[in-house]
This record gives structure tokens, C-alpha cells and sequence, in this order.
């Protein structure tokens, strides 16, 4: 028995394990920042694109088809090589955020989550029965009030499953940044297995964590989902 | 600032070059999206066949894949993917170093991950059919391979088509990572050009403009296949 648990600690996994979750704050610690700031500038830009302004609504859909249709990498990459190599943000107050990659990871994702997420909440606010907003003016709510106890209420609860799948692929999508010298998870793997060049090994062990670090989002949501909408809850 | 001049196709600029990069990345994003559609119909498969084993490896299988990064994935398949041949190869007795190219590894790696939403697609649509249809052609006496070409697959692929487009345009976008393996396609070549020519913003920039280029054009083919696979039904 005793042989059997020194032999698991001598293993390279259980090694690893240890090290790559010395990365797991890193990644945290983006996803901290990133999906709350997301979250309400996806719900303001929602607001914008079915908005009557035309200027605005046409702004916000040109800005979600460039994001949705470049790859998460380039966003990263024109943020911390492309701005970096601009002489005029290189010398503006920007350049005290551009220059550490952990911002620059917490710009790309945030912009990046902001175009799926309006898409997201657009198809929420444009699917409330007209009725709805109707009854609400015939009360004589205002158009603020209106906003915010009937169409955003009603809307993040029916958008709740598809925004829980965005930020599982926002967990995900924060081992890109590693890709900028910061060091989360996928950094450290990476790290490892330069070392040990045992490269299955390293990376079953940020894999785990990340399948964990999944797994807490999924509950998170599916808790979201049975407080908010207890109409769909299967008993009582 | 944005250097026009370093875009002309021959010697002087990048141009050539980026056009057989972006020719790279169809042909990654064509091969894997296809070896995916395959893996996905086999997933399917081995969901909805009533076997618990079966069923199990698939659901483990997506359920890992669609929870782990995308980037993880590819590098266990290019820094594991060797290992894991040759150990099938010394099993055979050939004990020889083989090295796989890169472009194998991208593909397969891409259509991994590819396979795992495809599946998620195929197996709705699947869900979609009326058992009934399915029935009715047991009853003229079809056999199997009839009712999966005649019957099953064609109103798999009507239902399934947008999900698809979707699965296509992620696929796409995945492609992307596929430059850290070295693989030289747009987002490799970009990197490659800034670093000769100190100028990363021109050519990321060329990189996102060619990227939207592909999706948005993609877009458009698949909604013509929708309308087309829709005649006749009105949607």
C-alpha cells in the first residue's frame, strides 16, 4: 500500500499536477475580470444593436461580424504584438496596460466575449412577446423601467443556457493568452514539457484541471438556471 | 503605420506567399472539417446504438474534448502523437523513428476537436426524424444500408446543415492554432512576415482581413446549400 502511494507520488502526473495548478490563479484571475466586464458591456452593446439609432445599431453589427469572423488568436495577437509596435500607443498612458500580457489577455478576451455575448442577449431581447412590452406601457412604465423589470429579466433568464456555453468556451479560450509569455495553465504545461519532454503527461494534468475548472462553470450555470427559472424546474 | 507595399505579390512583398498560406488553411480546415463529419458519424453511432460501452467511450469522448481547450489538445497530439505511433508501430515491428508531418497532425488534430460538435449536430438531426420514416421503410423491406442512404441521410443533412455552417465556421477559426505545430498557414505566415519586416500590425491585420474573408464567403456557400436542401419544405 505504502509502496503503491510513493510510487503515484513519484509519478510525473502527480508532479505535474502541483505545478500546473500554480497556474490556475493566472488563469482565474482573467476570467475574474474578463466575463464580469463581458457580461455587462455584451448587455449594453445588446441594447445598442436593437436599438432605432441606425448609426449605432449599424456600428455594433459591423463590430460583432469582425470579431465573430477573425479567430480569437489574431484579436490576441494584433492586441499585444500589432498595438505594441504602434509609436504613438507606445508613448500614450495606454501603453502601461499593452505592455503587460496579462491585460492584454484580459483586452482580447473581454472584446472577444463582448461580440458572442450581444449576439446572445440580441436573440434574448428580440424573442420577448410583444405583449410583454405592451402590457408593461399600458402600466405606464418608462422606457427605463420597462428595461429593467420586464425585457432584461425576461431575456438574460431565456438566454441563460447559450451564455453558460460562452463561458465555458471563455475558460477555454483563456489558454490562447499563454501564448503571449503569460503564465496560466497551458503556459505552464507548456513550460513543463520543454523540461521533461514528457509531454502527455503535463498536459493530462492541465486537462484535468481545466475539466474541473469546466465542470464548477457548468454547476455555477445550471444553478443559475434553477434559481431564475423556477417555472422550468422538473419537481416542485 | 499599415505598410501597403510589403503586400505586392513576387520578391518584394508577402503577397504570393499569404495566398498559398490561406490555400493551406482551406485545405486543413476542408481535410480535418471532413475526417471529422467521419469520427462524428461514428460517435453518433455509438451513442445511439444501445450499448452501454459504447455509448460511454463517445460521451467521454466528447464530454473531455469539449472541456479542454483547444490548444491543449493540439499540442498532446503534436508533442504525443509520435510517441503514440510508434508504440502502434512497434507492434507491428518496425522500431524505426517515425515522425509524422505536420500537416497529418494538424488535420487530425483539427477534426478531434471538430468531430465533437458535428457530432452534437448529426445526433439532433438525427433525433429529429420520425421514427415513423424509419418504420415505414423496414416495412417495404429495406435493408440497412438503403434506410441509412435513402432514408436517414438525406434528412439528416437538411436538418443538419445550419448547425454545420456553424461547426465549419469554428472549425475555421480553430485552424489558427494550428500554428504553433509550425504548420505554415495564414496565421503562421503572419507571424513569420512581421518578424522579418518589423511590422506585426500590417500583417495580423492581413491575417484578420483574410480570415473574415473565408467566413464570410463560406457563409454565404452554406446559405445557398440551405436553401437549396430546403426546396420544398417551408422554413
Amino acid at each position: 500500500m505504502i509502496e503503491f502511494l510513493n510510487s503515484i507520488q513519484n509519478s510525473l502526473i502527480y508532479k505535474n499536477f502541483f505545478l500546473v495548478l500554480s497556474g490556475l490563479d493566472n488563469t482565474i484571475l482573467l476570467l475574474l475580470i474578463s466575463l464580469p466586464l463581458g457580461f455587462v458591456l455584451a448587455l449594453l452593446f445588446a441594447l445598442g444593436r436593437v436599438s432605432k439609432i441606425t448609426l449605432l445599431s449599424r456600428t455594433i453589427a459591423s463590430y460583432i461580424f469582425v470579431i465573430r469572423g477573425t479567430p480569437l488568436l489574431v484579436q490576441i495577437y494584433l492586441i499585444y504584438f500589432g498595438l505594441g509596435s504602434v509609436k504613438f500607443i507606445r508613448e500614450s498612458f495606454l501603453w502601461y496596460a499593452l505592455k503587460e500580457p496579462f491585460w492584454c489577455g484580459v483586452i482580447a478576451l473581454t472584446i472577444n466575449t463582448v461580440a458572442y455575448g450581444a449576439e446572445i442577449f440580441r436573440g434574448g431581447i428580440q424573442s420577448i412577446e410583444k405583449s410583454q412590452v405592451e402590457s408593461g406601457l399600458s402600466l405606464g412604465f418608462g422606457k427605463f423601467l420597462l428595461l429593467r423589470k420586464i425585457i432584461l429579466p425576461i431575456a438574460i433568464r431565456k438566454v441563460l443556457p447559450s451564455y453558460g456555453n460562452e463561458l465555458i468556451l471563455m475558460v477555454k479560450a483563456t489558454s490562447l493568452v499563454s501564448l503571449t509569455t503569460y503564465m496560466e495553465m497551458t503556459g505552464i504545461a507548456r513550460k513543463i514539457m520543454a523540461k521533461t519532454f514528457a509531454p502527455v503527461e503535463a498536459f493530462i494534468a492541465a486537462g484535468i484541471l481545466y475539466l474541473f475548472l469546466n465542470f464548477l462553470m457548468v454547476q455555477f450555470v445550471k444553478y443559475l438556471e434553477w434559481k431564475y427559472n423556477p417555472h422550468l424546474r422538473l419537481n416542485n | 503605420m499599415f505598410k501597403f507595399d510589403k503586400l505586392v505579390f513576387g520578391d518584394a512583398g508577402w503577397g504570393d506567399e499569404f495566398l498559398i498560406a490561406t490555400l493551406m488553411t482551406l485545405l486543413v480546415s476542408i481535410l480535418s472539417m471532413g475526417l471529422g463529419l467521419f469520427l462524428a458519424i461514428i460517435t453518433v453511432w455509438a451513442k445511439i446504438i444501445q450499448n452501454r460501452i459504447t455509448r460511454f467511450i463517445a460521451n467521454f469522448y466528447t464530454t473531455v474534448i469539449r472541456g479542454v481547450p483547444e490548444l491543449l489538445v493540439i499540442y498532446l497530439i503534436f508533442f504525443g502523437g509520435n510517441a503514440v505511433v510508434m508504440s502502434i508501430a512497434k507492434v507491428f515491428g518496425y522500431n524505426k523513428y517515425i515522425e509524422l508531418n505536420a500537416l497529418t497532425i494538424a488535420t487530425i488534430a483539427i477534426a478531434v476537436i471538430s468531430a465533437t460538435y458535428s457530432s452534437e449536430v448529426l445526433r439532433a438531426s438525427y433525433l429529429a426524424i420520425s421514427k415513423g420514416q424509419i418504420e415505414a421503410a423496414r416495412a417495404l423491406g429495406m435493408n440497412k444500408f438503403s434506410i441509412f442512404f435513402k432514408v436517414i441521410s438525406p434528412q439528416v443533412i437538411r436538418h443538419a446543415l445550419p448547425g454545420i455552417g456553424n461547426v465549419w465556421q469554428i472549425t475555421l477559426k480553430d485552424t489558427s492554432l494550428i500554428s504553433v505545430t509550425g504548420l505554415v498557414e495564414i496565421m503562421r505566415q503572419s507571424r513569420i512576415s512581421s518578424n522579418v519586416e518589423h511590422s506585426p500590425l500590417t500583417f495580423l491585420i492581413t491575417a484578420a482581413i483574410l480570415y473574415l474573408c473565408l467566413t464570410t464567403i463560406s457563409g454565404r456557400i452554406f446559405k445557398t446549400l440551405e436553401v437549396n436542401y430546403s426546396k420544398g419544405f417551408s422554413t
